[in-house]
C-alpha cells in the first residue's frame, strides 16, 4: 500500500557475521528489505533470531559483513563521526529497557535540551525552548512543569517511556526503530505507548520500525510483516497477507503459539 | 453445588514501608474457588494482584502484614495458625505457590532430585530417597518432562524446562490450590504454551484440585481460566465467568482493561486500542469513594463522595460501580457508535 511512497532505507545481502572459525555464526544472513516513507513495519521472530542485530545495523552501531544499506536510495555513508552523527538526526531508536535508555547523570530538562539543541536549536531564546519541551511532554501526557530538576529514575517505567517518545517528538526523525518498546510494560499501558508512537508517526509521516516477538502487535500496527528465523527473513508481505495467510511452517508455527480469544487456541502443536 | 476449596473473606493485609506508612494493597478481597475450577486475577502492575497471592498463602513476613479477615482452606482458618505450623501443613500440601521468576527458585548447585528430596522431607522427615525418585519420576512422566532432568543442574536446563520442573515439583505433594504468580511471562511465546499446556493438564491428571491463575495478559487468562477477577488499586472490581469478562465486561475500567488486548486473528485490525489514561491511585492515601474515578470515563459526582461496594449483578458476576447494568451498557454502546 505504501509502494507508490519513495523508498526510505532498504538493503541488499545485508549479512553479520560474528566470530570466526568452528566459533563462527551467521547471525544476519544476507537479507534484503525496502521499507518506505511512512511505512510501519514489523520485524517478528524469536529471540535468537537475529532481529535486534539486525537492527544495530540499521542504526549504524555494527558494521555489517556484506552488503549494503540504502539510505533515501543513496548508499548509506557513515564511516566518519560526522556522517554517523549526521544519520543520527535521521535515524532514532526506542529500546526495551526505558531504566538503562537514559544517563542517569542528566535531568530530564537536559535530556530534551539536547534533543532542541541536536535540531539546530541551540540559538533559541530560553522561552522558546520552555514552550517547546512543554509541546513534547504534552504530546505523551506529562507535566513538563512537574518533571522539571527531576532525574530519569524518579520516574515510573510507563513515565520513563513516555518521555522517551517526547524525545522523538522533539527530534523528528525520518526512521523511528523501537526494539521491543513495550515488552516490559503491561498491557494496558502497551495501548498507551503504541498510540503515540502512531499518532507521532501519522504527524510526522516518518518511518516506524518495529522489532519485536509478539506477532499480535506486529498484525495491529503494521503495514508490512517481515518474519524472521535464523537471520533469514522467510515470509514477508502485507500484514493481512502474512498473519492471515501465512504461508511459511514458521510463521503459522509463530502464529500458533500464541493465545488467542476469537478462535479455539489450539494446545496440541507443542 | 461443587466443594469448595479455598474461601477467603474480606482478606484485608498492608504494607507498612520504612517510615511507617501503610499501604493497603489487598483490601477486603473475598473469593472462592471450587474443585476443578480455576479462578484468574487481573490487573495493571501494583494493583496488588502478586501482594494476594502472597496473603493468600497465609504466610506473613514484613513489610507485608496481616490486618483481618479469613482465609478458609480445607475447613480450617489458617489465618490463626502460626507462621511455623502453616509452613509445615499448609505449604506445599495445601497451598503451593509458584512466584514469577520461579526458574531462579531452583539451588544452582543441587541437582533437581536433591532438591525434590529436600521440599519432600521437609513435609515428612521419614520418607526414603528410594519412594521420593520414584515419587518424582512418577510425576515427570505423567506431566510429560523427561526422566533424565532429575539428575542434572538448573544451569543445564533451558529457561521453559526449568519453570516447568519448577511447576511439577511445586505440585509433587498433590496441593489443593496450586497459585501460579505469573508463571510464563519470563518466557518466549513456544515454552510459553508449553507450560500453560501443562498448567491445564494439571487438573485433569488429578495433581491439583484447583487454581488460582495470575497475570496481566488477557488471552492467556482467558484460556486458562474458569472464572476471572479483575483487580484495581487492592480491590476486585469485576467477578465474572471468563467468556463474560472479556467479551462483556461490565466494570469501566473491566471495559478499558479488555480493550487493550491484541491477539493476531483478523477483525483485530481495525478494532481501536482503548487506553486507560491517569495512572493507578496511590495506596497509601487511597482516593474516598470509588477508586477508579479519577480515571473513569463515565464519571459523576457521587462516584467520589460514596464508598463503592462490590454489586452482584446475578449469574455468578459482580462488579464494583454505583451505576446500574443498563447505564453502563448503554454508554458503551454510546462510546462505540
Amino acid at each position: 500500500m505504501h509502494s507508490h511512497k519513495p523508498l526510505c532505507l532498504s538493503g541488499s545481502g545485508l549479512t553479520k557475521v560474528f566470530g570466526l572459525g568452528r566459533t563462527k555464526t551467521v547471525a544476519v544472513d544476507r537479507v534484503d528489505f525496502e521499507f518506505h516513507e511512512g511505512e510501519v513495519i514489523s520485524i517478528v521472530g524469536e529471540s535468537g533470531s537475529g532481529k535486534t542485530t539486525l537492527a544495530k545495523m540499521l542504526l549504524g552501531l555494527i558494521n555489517p559483513t556484506e552488503g549494503e544499506i540504502y539510505f533515501q536510495g543513496q548508499k548509506r555513508d557513515i564511516s566518519t563521526q560526522k556522517k554517523k552523527q549526521e544519520y543520527w538526526k535521521n535515524t532514532q531508536a526506542i529500546f526495551q529497557d526505558p531504566f538503562s535508555s537514559y544517563n542517569i547523570f542528566s535531568k530530564i530538562d537536559t535530556v530534551l535540551l539536547d534533543c532542541i539543541h541536536m535540531r539546530g536549536g541551540r540559538k533559541l531564546p530560553k522561552e522558546q525552548k520552555i514552550a517547546l519541551m512543554t509541546e513534547a511532554c504534552g504530546f505523551v501526557n506529562l507535566k513538563f512543569a512537574e518533571l522539571t530538576n527531576k532525574y530519569p529514575f524518579e520516574l515510573s517505567g510507563g513515565q520513563m517511556q513516555r518521555l522517551m517518545i517526547a524525545r522523538i517528538f522533539l527530534l523528528k526523525p525520518k526512521i523511528l526503530l523501537a526494539d521491543e518498546p513495550t515488552s516490559m510494560i503491561d498491557a494496558c499501558s502497551r495501548a498507551t505507548i503504541l498510540d503515540y508512537l502512531m499518532k507521532l508517526r501519522d504527524e510526522t509521516g516518518m518511518t516506524l520500525i518495529f522489532i519485536t516477538h509478539d506477532i499480535g502487535l506486529a498484525y495491529y500496527v503494521s503495514d508490512s510483516v517481515y518474519i524472521m528465523e535464523r537471520g533469514k527473513f522467510v515470509e514477508r508481505g502485507s500484514a493481512d497477507d502474512v498473519i492471515l495467510r501465512p504461508k511459511q511452517p514458521y510463521t503459522r508455527r509463530l502464529i500458533n503459539d500464541v493465545p488467542k480469544i476469537y478462535e479455539e487456541w489450539d494446545l496440541s502443536t507443542v | 453445588m461443587a466443594k469448595v476449596m479455598l474461601e477467603v473473606r474480606d482478606l484485608t493485609t498492608k504494607y507498612i514501608t520504612r517510615f511507617g506508612e501503610d499501604v493497603y494493597a489487598v483490601d477486603h478481597v473475598s473469593l472462592k474457588v471450587e474443585e476443578g475450577k480455576s479462578l484468574g486475577i487481573a490487573g495493571e502492575s501494583g494493583c496488588g494482584k502478586s501482594t494476594l497471592a502472597l496473603s493468600l498463602m497465609g504466610y506473613y513476613f514484613p513489610p507485608l502484614h496481616y490486618t483481618s479477615g479469613e482465609i478458609i482452606i480445607g475447613g480450617r482458618n489458617i489465618t490463626s495458625m502460626k507462621p511455623d505450623d502453616i509452613r509445615k501443613s499448609v505449604l506445599g500440601t495445601e497451598i503451593a505457590y509458584i512466584p514469577q521468576a520461579a526458574m531462579n527458585a531452583l539451588n544452582p548447585t543441587q541437582k533437581i532430585i536433591h532438591f525434590i528430596e529436600d521440599v519432600v522431607q521437609a513435609h515428612d522427615p521419614t520418607e526414603n530417597k528410594k519412594s521420593i525418585y520414584d515419587l518424582a519420576r512418577a510425576s515427570f512422566e505423567v506431566l510429560g518432562l523427561p526422566a533424565e532432568v532429575l539428575q542434572k543442574y538448573p544451569v543445564e536446563l533451558s529457561g521453559g524446562m526449568k519453570q516447568r520442573t519448577v511447576i511439577a515439583v511445586s505440585v509433587i505433594l498433590r496441593p489443593t490450590v496450586l497459585i501460579a504468580d505469573e508463571p510464563s511471562s519470563a518466557l518466549d511465546v513456544t515454552s510459553q504454551k508449553m507450560v500453560i499446556k501443562m498448567l491445564r493438564g494439571l487438573m485433569e491428571t488429578g495433581f491439583i484440585k484447583s487454581m488460582i491463575f495470575i497475570t496481566h495478559e488477557l488471552p492467556l487468562l482467558y484460556n486458562v481460566t474458569d472464572d476471572i477477577m479483575v483487580m484495581y488499586a487492592g480491590q476486585i472490581v469485576e467477578q465474572a465467568p471468563a467468556k463474560q469478562a472479556v467479551f462483556d465486561p461490565l466494570h469501566p475500567y473491566s471495559k478499558g482493561l479488555m480493550g487493550s488486548i491484541i491477539v493476531p486473528e483478523s477483525g483485530l485490525r481495525n478494532a481501536k486500542l482503548t487506553a486507560i489514561p491517569g495512572v493507578p491511585p496511590n495506596l497509601k492515601k487511597p482516593p474516598e469513594g470509588c477508586r477508579f474515578a479519577e480515571r473513569c470515563k463515565y464519571v459523576r459526582p457521587d462516584c467520589k463522595a460514596t464508598t463503592v461496594a462490590l454489586y452482584n449483578a446475578g449469574d455468578h458476576r459482580a462488579y464494583r460501580c454505583i451505576l446500574s447494568e443498563k447505564t453502563l451498557r448503554e454508554a458503551y454502546q454510546h462510546a462505540q457508535s
